[in-house]
């Protein structure tokens, strides 16, 4: 294996003061080329064929009719349902994380206090964390049901509506419970991603904020939240990212209907593939467009910019 | 002080919320465990609970949907992937751990970009790449999607852990007379048994829970992934509530159970691409 060249260069480029002479003369490829392999098959190709989906002119039974130029973008915006969608795209993005992030917050610290029964009801949190999101979507959409859903039952009965309603059937009380459960699956990552982050702040720091007289109030927005500041942006970002891409919590609860109400692009481009898989694909290229974005907006607030001198 | 005397208050008021939210939390669980033991004839009941319970639908689900065939297609592709992604995060992880090489920025970058593109955002490309590959509506093409977007979980992970341990006791065992992959097998990879098992629970419990891409890379009913099959049963004519919420607790206590033996280890691995 050492007298392959590759291995041979890449060995003597290592930083000499390890202390592993021998590891050192054993080039990367073998390591890291099925990761990397896998990678590109599964991830950087499909990136590519979506671009060149979008510019070809594809039947719906998959047959490829020749280039197509920018036709499909034309199309897509040019459909009277995109500015919805990305209007409520983009509200859904910032209203579910928005809420998120506040209410996990909150909830990291309460479960950083010390009650009865705090391992037990941490534990809680696991069930929405673990279980798939679809699952949990649907058993909304059932609780919700408007002739035997728990939760008509349970609002009529607080005296909260005078009549159950069908609350996924239509975008207008739709929406807000498809935020409601996206909040839901998002707070236990979130709250144990801050609990993990007010782990880090040292008691010490506390202890100087009570000896000054600051109050409550004062020594978390003064002291807590500067701290916290590091595990708050990385899960922010993290959020962002999942929830933009979320499919399963609206189709599980509407399937983006009625028509595209309550689709977001992600549901929308799987609404089109249907019928016309090109603009589908254009669908995605802007979506992806947008993800790419987040990614750099991850590594601006992440530490990688730090790592290397 | 004013303290001495609130103190107590506090803490029931602490205890109250923190107890009201984890029965929030379980509230959609429990009640597809009272959906499916709720007899037949009162499904469409607005009652809270049944009259009595019947749990035949936990064994009628498996002969009158295609449950079976759907927990088989999950149990291969999550098994399946995650013995890819220990074959290839392994040597990777172990490799960026041990060895600051030309180009391992690079590489950790690519891993941590790949974490960030998600299937739902690839889902057209990963279909129209199967589609020419003539691979869809197998199972392979599912083990080798999941794998690939767990890769960097798994990565993460185990670079973390076989970077704490000692490098002296590789080499130790090295002078011993054990070769390199010995040393490895023999003393790094015990040590690092933590990490090994949380990213093969983590990438188990991703693949078995996966949706998107089961919904776009199969058409069969019977070579679908769980997921699909009880999105399936609602897209039916007259829903069968309590086989939906039988077989949805079928999928998801064996992860629940899973996820709480790896809970304290998840965090890290999930946010590891922002401090490594």
């Amino acid at each position: 294996m050492s007298n392959r060249t590759t291995t041979v260069r890449a060995g003597r480029r290592a930083r000499p003061v390890r202390r592993r002479p021998l590891w050192q003369r054993l080039g990367p490829l073998p390591w890291l080329a099925p990761a990397v392999l896998l990678i590109l098959a599964v991830v950087v190709w499909p990136a590519a064929e979506m671009v060149r989906t979008s510019l070809r002119r594809i039947d719906t039974s998959g047959t490829d009719h020749g280039p197509a130029g920018l036709v499909k973008y034309h199309k897509l915006f040019d459909d009277p349902r995109l500015p919805a969608v990305l209007t409520w795209t983009a509200v859904w993005t910032v209203v579910v994380v928005g809420l998120t992030m506040l209410v996990s917050l909150a909830m990291a610290q309460l479960f950083n206090q010390d009650f009865p029964g705090r391992k037990v009801t941490r534990w809680a949190l696991i069930a929405p964390w673990a279980a798939s999101v679809l699952m949990t979507a649907i058993g909304f959409r059932w609780m919700l049901d408007q002739v035997s859903g728990v939760l008509n039952r349970l609002l009529l009965d607080l005296g909260l509506i005078d009549h159950a309603r069908a609350f996924t059937g239509d975008a207008g009380h739709a929406k807000p419970w498809l935020v409601f459960v996206a909040v839901f699956v998002s707070l236990p990552f979130t709250t144990y991603t801050l609990l993990a982050g007010l782990q880090t702040v040292p008691a010490e720091v506390y202890e100087a904020a009570n000896v000054d007289g600051a109050s409550r109030w004062q020594t978390y927005r003064k002291v807590t939240l500067p701290l916290l500041r590091p595990a708050f942006l990385v899960a922010l970002v993290v959020n962002l990212i999942n929830v933009f891409n979320s499919f399963p919590v609206i189709w599980g609860m509407t399937q983006g209907g009625p028509n595209a109400d309550t689709a977001t692009t992600t549901v929308f481009m799987y609404m089109l593939r249907g019928y016309d898989v090109a603009e589908s694909a254009a669908m995605s290229v802007v979506n992806f467009a947008v993800v790419i974005v987040m990614v750099l907006l991850f590594l601006k607030v992440s530490r990688w910019n730090e790592e290397e001198n | 002080m004013a303290t001495a005397r609130r103190f107590p208050a506090r803490t029931v008021l602490l205890t109250a919320t923190a107890w009201a939210l984890a029965a929030l939390f379980l509230l959609p669980y429990l009640e597809m465990v009272v959906t499916a033991g709720r007899p037949a004839d009162q499904l469409r009941d607005d009652a809270y609970l049944p009259t009595h319970f019947d749990w035949s639908s936990f064994t009628e689900v498996w002969t009158d949907t295609t449950l079976g065939q759907n927990l088989q297609v999950t149990l291969l592709v999550a098994a399946g992937s995650t013995v890819l992604v220990l074959l290839v995060a392994l040597p990777a992880a172990y490799y960026t751990a041990r060895v600051r090489f030309r180009g391992r920025k690079a590489f950790l970058l690519l891993v941590l970009v790949t974490q960030m593109f998600q299937p739902t955002a690839l889902q057209l490309g990963l279909y129209r790449e199967f589609y020419t590959l003539g691979l869809l509506d197998t199972v392979w093409v599912l083990v080798f999607a999941n794998a690939a977007f767990n890769l960097a979980f798994a990565i993460w992970i185990l670079s973390a852990y076989i970077g704490s341990i000692p490098v002296e006791l590789e080499e130790a065992a090295r002078i011993d007379g054990t070769g390199r992959i010995g040393a490895l097998f023999r003393v790094t990879l015990p040590l690092a048994l933590p990490g090994v098992v949380t990213a093969v629970i983590f990438t188990f419990i991703a693949a078995w829970n996966e949706f998107v891409m089961g919904l776009t890379l199969t058409t069969s009913p019977d070579r679908q992934p769980l997921t699909v099959g009880i999105n399936n049963m609602i897209g039916a004519y007259s829903v069968q509530w309590n086989y939906v919420f039988a077989a949805s607790i079928v999928a998801i206590v064996p992860v629940v159970v899973l996820f709480a033996v790896i809970e304290r280890h998840v965090v890290s691995g999930l946010t590891a691409g922002s401090v490594k």
